[in-house]
């Protein structure tokens, strides 16, 4: 977990395309809405694209997509993102 | 399962936005819902019976909801039918939840979620549009989801009918639905992370092949949603739903506006002079007519607006414009909002219940009547017809058109500036989460279509035999009555004047007069101000009334008339320019509409916010026309 902590980074730092797993205290970082449409430690998140100047974000986790401002995401933080996956 | 059972039941759906839930519901009702709404919020509740069953079924089209842990006044509804909180409706016999094939591992936690929350409810699981996940190379074992849930799981394609029959056939006995299928009921986590871990380990155990992203969908949106194009885009749409509006319109409130004139005319040859004729023909054909000429426009408006929504654009558009709309403390929904506003406020404000954030749809209510909605047309037409001149300015636009355009802009930058202003004032805090889905491009089904639109012209038409003809009546009474002493051999014209003076309205006029000649105003604008706090376009039957202009529809007579009018002491007009812009600019802003204020007072329940919007709007209104009209007065 220390380990998982130094390493992590923030969701919105990940590029378009890339996919990061939320780290264990995820909870902690994030609204009961966000919670409920899922982000929870250990969902993958994908970035999908982002709008003009950044706003919104489009995100894929647990097979769907969802739109959300960086502002919202700021708290979520990531494992590393898997750069060579499928 | 068990025997169709007697007596009548009720099914409740459950499901989130864009699964498929109301074209399920048209599929078993046969699309015949009765509409009304749930008592104390405005929340359409949507309830119709089930075609070809041996007993009277009735489903109930809950509002859809991402979460029973609710957010929106919509959801809270959800919510409080299913655990028997909302008064007069009781707890339904059976649920079932509607869950999209395409995104079922999200779906799966609202199962989970509504299987915990109550234990004691017969449901079941509707899984639709599988058609979809085939055709992009999905499997899901659904026996092994029944087996795991407990529940009946019932694949279906609901626009080709398919899989509705055992769904129908299942409802005969709703209340024997299973909850245990292989024995024991399944524990359901209730706590979210608890929900997740639930849904992944069942999700693991029941897809068999994973499906390939939506190609279609994601080729469009590499354009529509591209930082430069997808902007282009949405300033082209825009600008063609404008055009269309305008020149679309045009032969269809021609041919409304003869047909009234007609009919006044008919009227008129058909009863003897008197009382009554003037009644019907000024007061009510004409007072009607000059709202029901707007319906071409209300039609066009929708139609583009439902069409751009069910195609799945209007979220492209709020994804486009989010970030702008940020900048004044509103999201890429009140966008949405503040467009349908161009029509009317009314429906545009009922479409606020959309936005999760309530200080985002309080600020986005509070903000939508300065949007130049469809009643101001009228006002716009007749003063700019008047008294703009009809001078080109290059570019194929001609003055009159850039005054209409300027009086748009100034709507939509003051709507967008108070907003900020209000979500930095009044109505501050924290923000909530924002969030919002893109949904994957479909042809909209052109039936639903067509009832959408019709829905809305209805409602139109009622304001118009409603307030709009009561109105008329009223305005048309107090400009008649009381008459004025003539004594005999006084040249009709001069009669004419004197009733017009002794009446009520005038007298309400006059006294009013005070408070409005800073911006210009006699009491003949005076009376119409008062009338049109009814709603805005009584101004111009109003106006026709005292200018004793027999139809106001000929806007060419009672633009004459207007031009024509002098001050008898002074000798000079009493509409120039400078009153012609000061008027416009007070109609930009003052909130001018009895449904409107209706509306808001259920939207924001209780007269608190509508009578806060209502002051600042009149304060606006009367400084703005100040400003414009001593401005003006001196360059012009």
């Amino acid at each position: 977990m220390n380990q998982a902590t130094t390493k992590s980074l923030p969701l919105t730092a990940l590029a378009v395309g890339e996919t990061g797993v939320l780290e264990d205290d995820t909870a902690k970082a994030v609204s009961d809405r966000l919670c409920e449409l899922g982000f929870v430690a250990g969902t993958h998140v994908k970035i999908v694209r982002r709008g003009l100047l950044g706003d919104p974000v489009e995100v894929e986790l647990r097979g769907y997509r969802i739109c959300l401002r960086q502002d919202d995401l700021s708290g979520l933080r990531v494992a590393p993102p898997e750069r060579n996956s499928s | 399962m068990g025997e169709a059972q007697a007596g009548s039941c009720t099914v409740a759906l459950v499901g989130a936005p864009n699964t498929g839930k109301t074209t399920l519901f048209n599929a078993l009702t046969g699309s015949r819902a009765k509409v009304g709404n749930y008592p104390g919020v405005t929340v359409e509740r949507r309830e119709g019976r089930v075609r070809n069953s041996e007993r009277e079924i009735r489903l109930l089209d809950l509002p859809g909801t991402y979460s029973l842990n609710p957010e929106t006044p919509d959801e809270e509804v959800v919510e409080d039918v299913l655990s028997g909180r909302m008064a007069g409706e009781p707890v339904p016999d059976a649920v079932l939840v509607v869950v999209d094939a395409t995104t079922l591992e999200r779906g799966l936690a609202l199962v989970l979620q509504t299987l915990a929350a109550h234990p004691d409810l017969p449901i079941a699981v509707v899984v639709t549009m599988i058609d979809e996940l085939r055709a992009r190379g999905g499997r899901v074992d659904f026996d092994r989801l029944a087996t795991r849930l407990g529940v009946s799981v019932f694949p279906i394609v609901g626009h080709r009918g398919v899989g509705l029959e055992e769904v129908r056939r299942a409802l005969e006995s709703a209340e024997t639905l299973p909850r245990n299928i292989n024995g024991d009921a399944v524990e359901a986590a209730d706590h979210p992370i608890a929900r997740f871990a639930q849904v992944d380990e069942i999700w693991g155990d029941i897809q068999r092949a994973s499906l390939r992203p939506d190609e279609r969908t994601d080729r469009i949106d590499r354009v529509l949603l591209h930082p430069f194009f997808g902007a282009v885009t949405f300033a082209a749409v825009m600008i063609f739903v404008f055009q269309s509006i305008f020149t679309w319109a045009a032969p269809a409130m021609d041919a409304i506006d003869g047909s009234f004139a007609q009919l006044a005319g008919f009227v008129g040859d058909a009863l003897p002079p008197g009382v009554l004729r003037d009644l019907l023909t000024d007061g009510v054909i004409a007072g009607v007519g000059s709202v029901v000429i707007f319906l071409p426009q209300i039609v066009i408006l929708f139609t583009l607006i439902h069409f751009l929504e069910d195609v799945g654009y209007m979220a492209r558009a709020a994804f486009v414009v989010d970030r702008i709309m940020g900048w004044f403390g509103l999201q890429g929904r009140s966008f949405i909002v503040l467009l349908s506003c161009y029509a009317c406020a009314v429906p545009g404000i009922m479409a606020a219940r959309t936005i999760p954030n309530p200080r985002d749809r309080l600020a986005t209510i509070l903000v939508a009547p300065f949007m130049t909605c469809s009643a101001r047309l009228p006002v716009y037409t007749l003063l700019i017809a008047a008294f703009v001149p009809s001078t080109a300015v290059g570019f194929g636009l001609g003055l009159q058109g850039l005054v209409m355009l300027g009086l748009y802009l100034l709507g939509a930058v003051t709507a967008i500036g108070s907003a900020a202003l209000l979500k930095a004032t009044v109505i501050r805090g924290r923000p909530s989460t924002f969030y919002m889905e893109l949904p994957p491009y479909r042809f909209p089904s052109l039936r639903m279509l067509a009832s959408q639109v019709w829905r809305s012209a209805k409602a139109f038409l009622k304001r118009a035999g409603t307030i709009v003809f009561i109105a008329s009546l009223i305005v048309w009474g107090m400009l008649n009555f009381p008459k004025a002493d003539v004594p005999p051999g006084t040249p009709p014209a001069v009669e004419t004047q004197l009733h017009l003076e002794a009446s009520l309205g005038a007298q309400i006029g006059k006294a009013i007069e005070p408070a409005i000649a800073p911006l210009g105003f006699d009491w003949k604008v005076g009376v119409g101000l008062v009338a049109s706090l009814a709603a805005r376009e009584i101004i111009v039957a109003t106006l026709a009334q005292i200018y004793a202009v027999g139809d106001e529809e000929d806007f060419d007579g009672l633009r004459n008339a207007l031009e024509a009018d002098v001050d008898p002491t002074t000798g000079e007009r009493v509409f120039s320019l400078p009153v012609a812009l000061s008027l416009l600019v007070f109609f930009v802003f003052a909130l001018q509409c009895t449904s409107t204020i209706a509306v808001m007072v259920r939207e924001t329940g209780g007269w608190g916010w509508p009578a806060f919007a209502f002051g600042y709007m009149l304060t606006l209104a009367w400084v703005g026309a100040l400003i414009t009209y001593r401005v003006s007065s001196v360059l012009l």
